[in-house]
């Protein structure tokens, strides 16, 4: 590779336990500047329990995060959010009262130092227009879609400033139509130089748009590569994606 | 401002011209309705905008009843002893909520109730400072007539009051009521989106206890006489809560209109059910959340109009 690679996030044999439960076993990964990478595996691999551990809901029980040069092992959840480590939720998290404006400019208000209310609901305006939620702005987060809280989910991300941006199934529950929707923003992401790490079941999204995929599975990481290579693996075929695939893929091409 | 919030500051203002009209029995459930609208609006910083229950106003009512009580019997004067308890209650409170508002829900609302009980019993015990449970006597203020006690001790409630009202529309209107209003409807998300929800909380706990103190001291030197089971009565940590239900929660123009129609239902029930008053007071209550949940405010104006003038129209 001729370009420099910088890294912006490390796990070094990162772990975490439920009392007699191993969650997550000495995950090690890296992720680069400007990377998509996909977090896949199968359910209960541990994948959501990575981000919580990353973003600090659930700290690590061994191990080592760090993220631009800075350890975050034990870092509370709203400094990391200050850090610009931000997250969208695979159960929608909105504040169900607010408007959908609101939503967005609590989290510019609170992630950015200096922000006052208005210039925070100045900023919301343009994320709402950025996922196309411009018109229900003034409308209840409760009375929107599922796939419009799931694009509000991201505006409320992208409100962050993020530099590290963590998709926890944004397609999970959308029909098709609202997929491709929803893949045109990430790839708009990818090319503003977002760094993203995605949680995602729908391959052809994955393939789609990763650069790097790593697998999960009974919270180990088994594999950590490039996508034509991942999906020939056969430790991931065995694990996730099955032998059905595999075949299908291999006579596709 | 909100237009509500301008009510809220005329009708504190109407309040005010009460002396013109009354003799010292009316100042006196003026002052009284003061110090309910202290309450409530202290309540509703933590209870309404974070969504925190709290049944701790009790134990901060008596505490700056003590400490302004214990202040003024060493020669202090009575606005510096009310300085004092509103900044021990401040402090206190909002060291304690950084622990207490870690629990949610029932547990916070029985450890908030618990702070009460500790109170009364250090108060029991530390015999020297505060009497015991003989209680405690407390220098007269000002002393010349009845009248002019009653007024002096209705204006500084009052005053106490504006204070309060300016205080929690401040905050309404501020970056720290949207982060409790954040708070009260997903701590998780506020949290995720950068909102440092401990120090949010005790900041809200915080100013929710201080002017309850403050009060308390004012209720301590216009009374003369404290003692734990009068100050520290579990019935002034569920009084609020009642008044911000019946006024309307979250909003500062409906819990104050909740305290005064409290106190006017309290009175009333008490003139004339004086064997069963509480028994019919608290039927009136729950008739009232029954049928109004959302409180005295959900009954708008603009709503009560449009209801007339929609009937007028099926009339023609």
């Amino acid at each position: 590779m001729s370009e420099i690679r910088q890294e912006i996030l490390h796990l070094s044999s990162v772990s975490r336990n439920f009392s007699g439960l191993k969650a997550l076993s000495d995950v090690s990964l890296s992720v680069n500047k400007g990377e998509v990478v996909g977090l896949i595996g199968p359910n209960g691999a541990g994948k959501t329990t990575l981000v919580n551990t990353i973003c600090g809901v659930t700290p690590a029980s061994s191990g080592v995060v760090t993220f631009d040069g800075r350890d975050i092992t034990r870092i509370k959840t709203y400094q990391s959010a200050r850090l610009g480590l931000s997250r969208t939720f695979q159960i929608v998290q909105p504040f169900a009262e607010f408007s959908a404006l609101d939503n967005v400019a609590a989290a510019a208000l609170f992630s950015q130092p200096g922000e006052s209310l208005k210039s925070a609901r100045e900023a919301a305006r343009a994320h709402l227009a950025f996922v196309g939620l411009d018109a229900q702005a003034d409308q209840s987060a409760a009375t929107l879609t599922l796939a419009m809280r799931k694009r509000l989910e991201l505006a409320k991300a992208l409100a962050m400033k993020p530099k590290l941006l963590f998709l926890d199934e944004v397609n999970a529950g959308l029909n098709s139509a609202e997929v491709e929707r929803a893949t045109k923003l990430i790839h708009q992401l990818a090319a503003d130089g977002i760094t993203i790490v995605m949680i995602e079941h729908l391959m052809k999204v994955v393939l789609n748009v990763c650069t790097r995929i790593a697998v999960l599975h009974n919270g180990r990481l088994i594999a950590d590569g490039a996508p034509r290579d991942i999906i020939k693996d056969p430790a991931v075929v065995d694990a996730y994606l099955g032998q059905q695939y595999a075949q299908r893929n291999a006579a596709r091409g | 401002m909100t237009r509500t919030n301008i009510a809220l500051l005329v009708l504190i203002g109407c309040v005010a011209a009460l002396p013109l009209f009354g003799d010292a029995y009316a100042l006196r459930l003026g002052t009284m309705a003061c110090m309910y609208a202290i309450f409530a609006l202290s309540w509703n910083i933590v209870g309404g905008f974070a969504g925190y229950p709290s049944f701790a106003t009790a134990a901060f009512f008596g505490l700056g009843a003590y400490t302004t009580g214990i202040l003024m019997n060493k020669g202090v004067p009575l606005p510096l002893s009310l300085l004092g308890s509103l900044v021990l209650c401040l402090l206190l409170a909002a060291a304690l909520g950084v622990v207490l508002l870690r629990l949610r829900g029932h547990y916070f609302a029985i450890a908030s109730l618990s702070l009460v009980e500790v109170f009364r019993e250090l108060v029991n015990n530390a015999t020297d400072l505060t009497g015991g449970g003989m209680g405690l006597n407390i220098p007269l203020v000002s002393g010349s007539s009845v009248l002019s006690d009653a007024t002096f001790f209705f204006y500084a409630m009052w005053g106490l009051l504006l204070i309060t009202a300016l205080v929690v529309i401040a905050v309404s209107m501020s970056k720290l009521g949207f982060g409790l209003n954040c708070i009260r409807q997903n701590e998780t998300a506020s949290n995720m989106v950068g909102l440092n929800s401990t120090l949010y909380k005790a900041v809200a706990f915080g100013l929710s206890a201080c002017f309850v103190g403050a009060a308390g001291g004012l209720y301590a030197a216009w009374v003369h006489y404290i003692d734990p089971s009068d100050v520290f009565d579990i019935l002034y940590s569920v009084k609020p809560i009642v008044m911000a239900l019946m006024g309307g929660l979250g909003s500062p123009l409906g819990v104050v209109c909740g305290a005064f129609v409290y106190l006017g239902l309290e009175e009333v029930v008490w003139r004339n059910y004086i064997q069963i008053h509480s028994g019919v007071l608290g039927v009136l209550i729950i008739l009232l959340l029954l049928f109004l949940p959302h409180g005295l405010v959900s009954l708008h104006a603009g709503k009560i109009w449009r209801g007339l003038s929609g009937r007028k129209a099926k009339h023609v």
